[in-house]
């Protein structure tokens, strides 16, 4: 109809032109509140969008699509790529335009196991009801926070609250407390008197040999304390065999259902931790390191920030720049890979290997990766030596293990103990026997993807390379123990819940079928002989450790537990 | 050549290159791996992701993907062991699971279902996940997520390919899901249509809404596929057009030299206006009562007003008659021709043999005029040759890469994809616009200077490249000529002075200068916003005296390369549709080459230059020229001062027009042609690199439309000329005779091998990419470098005219729309007449986006929409030459540049104003 009343050019006529160039339109408000909330030089580097997010999501409470249009004009980044990253992240939240202003208060409940195991689900559902009418408040769920020793656990705002209860929230809330607690930790000063720094300023001058250095890590076997385990002294070794510029990166997302340990060395002595890290950078001479620390940490990325910068005043880091970079919730930044396309700034999927990030890592330098556990170690050995290290050590393994223990025991917390100790000598000897009215019936020895073991064997040593046989690894060295209170098919179903909420989403087996299990776990019966088909190819076909491992709890309920695979 | 890496398939031995991976391998040698994720089109990166192509290595725990995994030497790879072959079909049934069933898929026929089908994975065992709704929000494409397999192959197109950077992969996990912009409709987003992703997609996800029914289903399936050529800009993609019951259903890129599969919308969705109600079929002949009134507007309704139908015989007959009769009453230099460079080769070749045979003048000329003129000019004077000396393709290894008053993401989409890519791989892209552009994103320097400056700012350039001594001394010395000169002129021009002119701060032209000149590699572009000025020819004198003095020209990945506009610019120049010059550019006023001619067409020939398009217009207005035969062109809408322009063709006494829609010329003729669309016609087509092309008909004409030589020839001959040509073929075969150019191309090989460029060194070569590798074809072998001075625009703004207007194309539209604002899906996107604003323009002049205004120059005043665009900057205003209802050219400047005799259709002194009653 419209087509005959405009005196118009027979080939148009039927719609109205666009009056905007294509696509979104940015606001100039909006511009100008980013330039003010963001350093101007976070805008030339893509590296920095995770941190400008953080900046704007801290500011805003979400991340709303105004602001977002306004970042890609300011950093000169496609609209999708920010968005990419934006939703990758569980810590960002993406509102629209004309949402209700988000809640001033986030509060996320832990689901991860041991949580699950004490209580979380009717926290969270008592949570939720006591705060339903409050506009101000929203509580969500969230994995793992790493403080599996005190379940459950619940964030409020960014304040941890451990051994949690409603009441406890309450208390916060209402007397508004949602920073973090900083802890007592060894600062600056205590660390330099007892000694602290004196190995990295031997180093800077000189009086080492890298070499040397690197031999001796050799000599102590120190391996990747991360879950993966690779020799330290040897990785040095390669990394520093690399052309020039050589980068490094630590791996500080600590993630893994049932591990704390990093996190429990850096509240208590975070400088050990920078001088081991130091002492990495001037062995394989990396121009600058990226410390890559969970969000779930605010505590400790607060502290870190300030000893970092007193590092800085101290002329320690004269060889190595030094770079703090938030991760924003996303377990699968803790794949190495994984995290090093996060600190680039994107989405945090795995890479294909190789190669490998010694060879071609961060921004496509050689890098040399560490988990913060192990470099925590570095000073003490390189000072008491190698010989010290290996003379600990339990049933034909040697050196030291930090045992992450949690469950249905006496003491939980962190267990430093000999390598190779059984799970029956770390109850009762570490961790003061079971609880009351628990009997021992299987425990995780290595997170939520080394599998889980029956109580029967309890004899096995623990630490690398020994629980292979058993379609079992030690990883992080996190050990859940479970009681005869515990369900095994629940225990699956809530670690498979936790790789499929985790999942990457890049590769088919891992993406489809961390989603198919759950699905078929949540059936009636388990279709036991469709999961193992399936778990073969997750095995044998995803890309990283994550699609890889996810059906080891799985498996290990159905070889254990064949009785328990029913709901 | 580099090492081979030997290594074992399934036990049996072969032989790697470094870059291949093992699906490679497998290929080659017919092992069948499947694959969903993995493309082995060009451009496109393994990825990895689906994991359908998992094979097991001898040593590794776990399995790889083949695709982007490369061999090593001596690894043992297992395709065919059972766990390999359960894993790719757990793959498969992991994502058959999701999918909706296969009949009521978006693409039954996909790659995703013919490989299920192949590994007999046909059914899950899996519960699925819920329905994702379809996407219709854009007018080409539909898109169905429920049948999205996560494989990123869309996002590679997208980003990497095309570099269009729009769709994204988000979320994650099992809700990870594909993304344009913010997670917006495809239709609300920056999607420019480009239809890569649709081609790239394995399952239909991504489907031309052409082809599906309402569920979202595809019901269309071809009855043949032709492999063509693209009927729009100078780029020359090659096509594979799908046809269904005699009409077309789809265009899919094919893997041609200037293209490598790549379209953009116009070439992808813009093929229906061969459909379009508007085409005339039957030959038209103007009623005798229809008064030739310039202002008068007829469209594809009120036609029989105008025009009454008649047989072929007859319009030939007035057609004929016309011309012959001006010839005799006022000799050939009453007659002129306008042929088109949207013809095939065959075809101008053709008319301008008609105009210097026939009508026995050398009035011809085509609208290359309005395009390059002046960088042709240019380039003759200093190079003796009008072409490129590098193919487009060149910024792949080029170090450093000028765009200069060129905007190739809207004129030359698939050009500039490889701009873009170059720019990602690292090399220095530089971007001279006054205006913001779809490359500015990708540029390393944007130099937005002040309009009409080029000169200034080019020349503070050479300046700095004198004062640093950044030229290349030997290659200055034993290439070129005119240095010296060049030295003393441009001393007036040191950046420091240049940059109040031209309004780039000294520093940066000193910055610029230097990375043109120290790269290893450097190329230029250019399009008309250098050409289309008063001093559009000294504007390309700088830009050669650029590249000559520092020897960035002859060698692989430098250069100089005009952008040509229009699909067979270059062709039909080269044809000779030039009112100086005989085919391959031999200039009418030479002995030695009308002799040549004379001999070769058996006539004597006029040996005075011709007028050329807007002198012509001129000349009907001085009752000089009578009568005039127009092939596909366009000048009502493409001339400037269009009230002059239609004036002078409302003056003639006969005025005959051929084409395939009622033009706005066709409007002021005697006798209407109908003649055949690109489609529907076979010839050749020269793109912007030289490459000669072969397009073929994929449909037949409508009703009595006929193929264009058919109807020159049929007029020739009613001018007493004796032609016989059956089939383009004999028209090629008589152009190789006499074209020194197309040595070593034949039709045959055309036919065989589709693209040849030449110069063609040999019968079995694809031609030569590169020229002046040695030297230039002048009389001593050098370049000349020829200073440039500044020249004013030839019209400034003043307090009645404050603003700068500069006009130009659309991406979706195509010169004057004639064809692509009856093209469904072009018309869908751009539908009517715009002027991009400044947005503080507009808020000094309190106007709103979607406000109309009156635009008025000197010359005219239009009514147009106003769009606030981004891209402008304050004080100049934009309008694309394509819309008829409020048509640029009513504004323009008809002031000419000299030496290319090219219009200024880039500046203008014009004035804005809110209209105010609302328009409906």
């Amino acid at each position: 109809m419209e087509k005959n009343t405009k005196k118009i050019h027979p080939g148009s006529g039927r719609r109205n032109a666009l009056t905007f160039n294509k696509g979104r339109q940015t606001d100039d408000q909006s511009i100008n509140e980013l330039k003010n909330l963001i350093p101007s030089d976070y805008f030339r580097q893509r590296d920095m969008l995770i941190e400008c997010l953080h900046l704007i999501q801290d500011s805003y409470k979400c991340l709303k699509p105004k602001y977002l249009s306004a970042l890609a004009e300011l950093t000169n980044l496609p609209l999708t790529e920010i968005y990419e990253t934006a939703s990758f992240y569980a810590h960002f939240d993406i509102f629209k335009d004309d949402d209700v202003n988000p809640a001033e208060v986030t509060i996320r409940v832990c689901d991860s196991l041991t949580c699950e195991m004490y209580g979380c689900q009717s926290l969270q559902k008592d949570l939720t009801d006591s705060f339903k009418n409050d506009e101000s408040i929203r509580v969500v769920r969230a994995p793992c926070m790493g403080r599996c020793h005190q379940a459950p656990v619940v964030e409020v705002g960014k304040r941890h609250l451990t051994k949690a209860n409603l009441s406890k929230v309450k208390e916060l809330i209402s007397s508004n407390e949602t920073k973090p607690i900083i802890p007592a930790y060894t600062d600056y000063q205590s660390y330099i008197k007892s000694g602290g720094y004196s190995l990295l300023k031997e180093c800077l001058d000189n009086k080492k040999k890298p070499m040397d250095l690197i031999e001796e890590m050799e000599k102590s076997g120190l391996r990747g304390l991360g879950g993966a385990g690779f020799p330290t002294g040897k990785k040095w070794r390669f990394v520093r065999a690399e052309s020039q510029p050589r980068l490094m990166a630590i791996n500080g997302d600590e993630g893994e259902p049932g591990t704390f340990k990093d996190h429990h060395y850096l509240t208590r002595d975070p400088h050990r931790f920078l001088e081991g890290m130091l002492i990495a950078a001037w062995v394989v001479e990396a121009t600058d390191v990226y410390i890559y620390m969970r969000d779930e940490y605010p505590d400790v990325i607060k502290f870190l920030k300030k000893e970092i910068k007193i590092l800085e005043e101290n002329n320690l880091n004269i060889k190595t720049r030094i770079h703090l970079r938030r991760g924003a919730g996303a377990y699968i930044c803790g794949e190495e890979s994984s995290m090093l396309e996060s600190l680039e700034g994107k989405r945090g999927l795995p890479r294909h290997k190789p190669p490998f990030p010694s060879q071609v890592g961060l921004f496509g330098r050689p890098t040399l990766i560490h988990n913060i556990e192990t470099v925590f170690w570095v000073r003490e050995i390189l000072e008491k030596g190698a010989v010290w290290f290996n003379s600990h050590g339990l049933n034909n393994r040697s050196g030291l293990r930090t045992f992450s223990v949690s469950g249905r025991i006496k003491n939980p917390g962190i267990k430093l103990a000999p390598a190779g100790i059984t799970i029956r000598q770390l109850i009762d000897e570490y961790c003061g026997g079971m609880q009351d009215n628990h009997s021992f019936k299987a425990y995780l020895p290595g997170g939520a993807s080394g599998g889980i073991l029956p109580a029967s064997m309890d004899n096995v040593p623990l630490d690398f390379d020994t629980l292979q046989e058993h379609g079992c690894f030690i990883g992080s060295a996190a050990i859940v123990v479970l009681s005869d209170q515990d369900k095994m098919g629940d225990i699956a179903k809530n670690l498979m819940f936790f790789f499929h909420d985790e999942s990457c989403g890049q590769c088919t087996p891992c993406r489809n079928g961390t989603e198919k299990a759950l699905k078929l776990m949540n059936q009636k019966s388990w279709d036991v002989e469709l999961l193992k088909e399936l778990s073969s190819a997750m095995m044998d076909a995803s890309i990283c450790g994550l699609g890889q491992a996810a059906p080891n709890p799985m498996l290990s309920v159905i070889k254990h537990f064949p009785n328990e695979v029913t709901n | 050549m580099s090492e081979k890496i030997k290594f074992k398939i399934d036990g049996k031995e072969f032989l790697a290159d470094p870059q291949e991976s093992i699906w490679d391998v497998a290929k080659k040698n017919d092992i069948d791996i499947p694959h969903l994720c993995y493309s082995p089109e060009p451009g496109y990166r393994a990825d990895g992701n689906c994991r359908a192509c998992m094979v097991e290595i001898k040593g590794e725990r776990t399995l790889a993907a083949s695709c982007i995994r490369k061999p090593t030497e001596g690894m043992e790879v297992t395709v065919n062991s059972s766990r390999a072959e359960k894993s790719r079909s757990m793959v498969f049934e992991l994502l058959v699971s999701d999918q909706p069933e296969k009949e009521k898929s978006p693409d039954p026929d996909s790659k995703f279902w013919n490989w299920s089908e192949k590994m007999g994975v046909s059914a899950s065992r899996f519960p699925s996940k819920d329905k994702i709704e379809i996407d219709r929000s854009h007018k080409a494409m539909s898109v169905n997520l429920d049948a999205c397999i996560n494989c990123n192959l869309c996002v590679r197109a997208c980003r990497e390919v095309q570099v269009n950077d729009v769709i994204g992969m988000a979320y994650r996990g099992s809700t990870a899901k594909v993304i344009f912009d913010l997670d917006d409709p495809m239709g609300e987003s920056t999607c420019v249509a480009c239809g890569e992703c649709v081609q790239a997609c394995p399952t239909g996800a991504l489907m031309e809404s052409s082809l599906v029914n309402h569920e979202g289903t595809r019901v269309n399936y071809a009855d043949k596929v032709v492999e063509s050529v693209c009927p729009y800009c100078g780029v020359g993609c090659q096509t594979e057009v799908s046809v269904k019951d005699e009409k077309i259903i789809k265009v899919d890129g094919k893997n041609g030299p200037a293209n490598e599969n790549r379209l953009c919308v116009k070439g992808r969705f813009g093929f229906d206006y061969i459909n379009h109600d508007g085409r005339i079929t039957k030959p038209l002949v103007r009623k005798k009562d229809s008064p030739k009134q310039w202002d008068i507007r007829i469209d594809d309704k009120n036609i029989y007003d105008h025009f009454e139908e008649t047989t072929w015989e007859n319009a030939l007959d007035i057609a004929a008659n016309g011309l012959n009769k001006t010839l005799e009453e006022e000799g050939p230099k009453g007659l002129a021709g306008f042929g088109s460079a949207k013809c095939s080769n065959e075809e101008a070749y053709l008319f301008q043999k008609l105009v210097r045979v026939g009508f026995g003048s050398n009035n011809v000329d085509h609208c290359t005029r309005l395009c390059h003129a002046s960088s042709v000019a240019a380039l003759f004077e200093g190079l003796k040759s009008g072409a490129v000396s590098a193919p487009f393709n060149a910024a792949t290894v080029a170090d450093c890469i000028i765009v200069i008053g060129a905007r190739p993401t809207e004129n030359h989409p698939v050009a500039a994809t490889y701009l873009k890519r170059a720019s990602k791989r690292g090399s220095k892209l530089i971007v001279m616009d006054p205006r913001k552009q779809g490359l500015t994103k990708y540029a390393d320097h944007h130099l937005q200077f002040k309009p009409g400056t080029d000169v200034a700012m080019l020349n503070a350039m050479l300046h700095t490249i004198v004062e640093e001594k950044l030229y290349d001394e030997q290659y200055v010395q034993g290439q070129t000529e005119g240095f010296e000169q060049l030295k003393e002129s441009i001393k007036d021009f040191s950046p420091e002075k240049m940059e109040s002119i031209c309004g780039i701060d000294a520093n940066t032209l000193k910055d610029v200068a230097r990375i043109y000149a120290k790269s290893e590699k450097s190329i230029i572009f250019w399009g008309m916003g250098v050409s289309q000025h008063v001093h559009g020819t000294d504007n390309a004198r700088c830009l050669i005296a650029l590249a000559l003095s520092t020897g960035q020209v002859g060698r692989e990945g430098t250069g100089l390369h005009p952008l040509r506009g229009q699909n067979n610019v270059q062709g039909a120049s080269d044809a000779g549709l030039i009112p100086w010059m005989y085919p391959d550019y031999l200039v009418v006023d030479g002995e030695v080459n009308q002799n040549s001619y004379e001999k070769f067409w058996n006539k004597k020939m006029d040996p005075k230059r011709g007028l050329t398009v807007v002198e012509i217009i001129n000349a009907i207005h001085d009752d000089q020229i009578k009568s005039m035969y127009i092939m596909g062109e366009n000048p009502a809408m493409s001339d400037p001062d269009q009230e002059h322009a239609r004036k002078a063709l409302a003056k003639l006494d006969h005025l005959v027009v051929q084409d395939i829609f009622l033009t706005e010329t066709a409007w002021f003729a005697d006798v209407v042609l109908p003649s055949s669309a690109h489609a529907e016609k076979t010839g050749t087509y020269t793109n912007t690199n030289r490459t000669v092309q072969m397009g073929r008909q994929v449909v037949s004409p409508p009703g009595d439309a006929r193929q264009d030589w058919w109807i020159t020839q049929a007029i020739a001959q009613r001018m007493g000329l004796d032609w016989s040509y059956l089939h383009p073929r004999d028209v090629f075969k008589e152009m190789c005779q006499i074209m020194e150019s197309l040595k070593n191309i034949t039709w045959e090989r055309l036919e065989n091998e589709n693209a040849i460029t030449y110069p063609c060194e040999a019968p079995d070569s694809s031609g030569s990419e590169y020229i002046f590798r040695e030297s230039f074809p002048t009389a001593n072998g050098r370049g000349k470098i020829v200073p440039a001075r500044l020249i004013p625009p030839a019209e400034l703004p003043d307090d009645d005219f404050p603003l700068i207007l500069t006009t130009g194309r659309l991406l979706e539209h195509w010169h004057t729309g004639s064809m692509t604002r009856r093209a469904t899906v072009l018309d869908h996107i751009e539908p009517e007449a715009i002027v991009s604003m400044n947005r503080w323009d507009m808020k000094r002049m309190d106007i709103d986006a979607g406000d109309h205004v009156h635009v008025k120059t000197k010359r005219g005043s239009i009514v147009i929409k106003v769009r606030s665009d981004k891209e402008i900057p304050e004080g100049m205003v934009f309008i694309p030459f394509c819309f008829a209802e409020a048509a640029a050219n009513v504004l323009t400047n008809p002031q000419l540049d000299p030496y290319g005799k090219i219009p200024e259709f880039k500046f203008s002194a014009a004035n804005v104003e809110k209209v105010s009653s609302a328009i409906n």
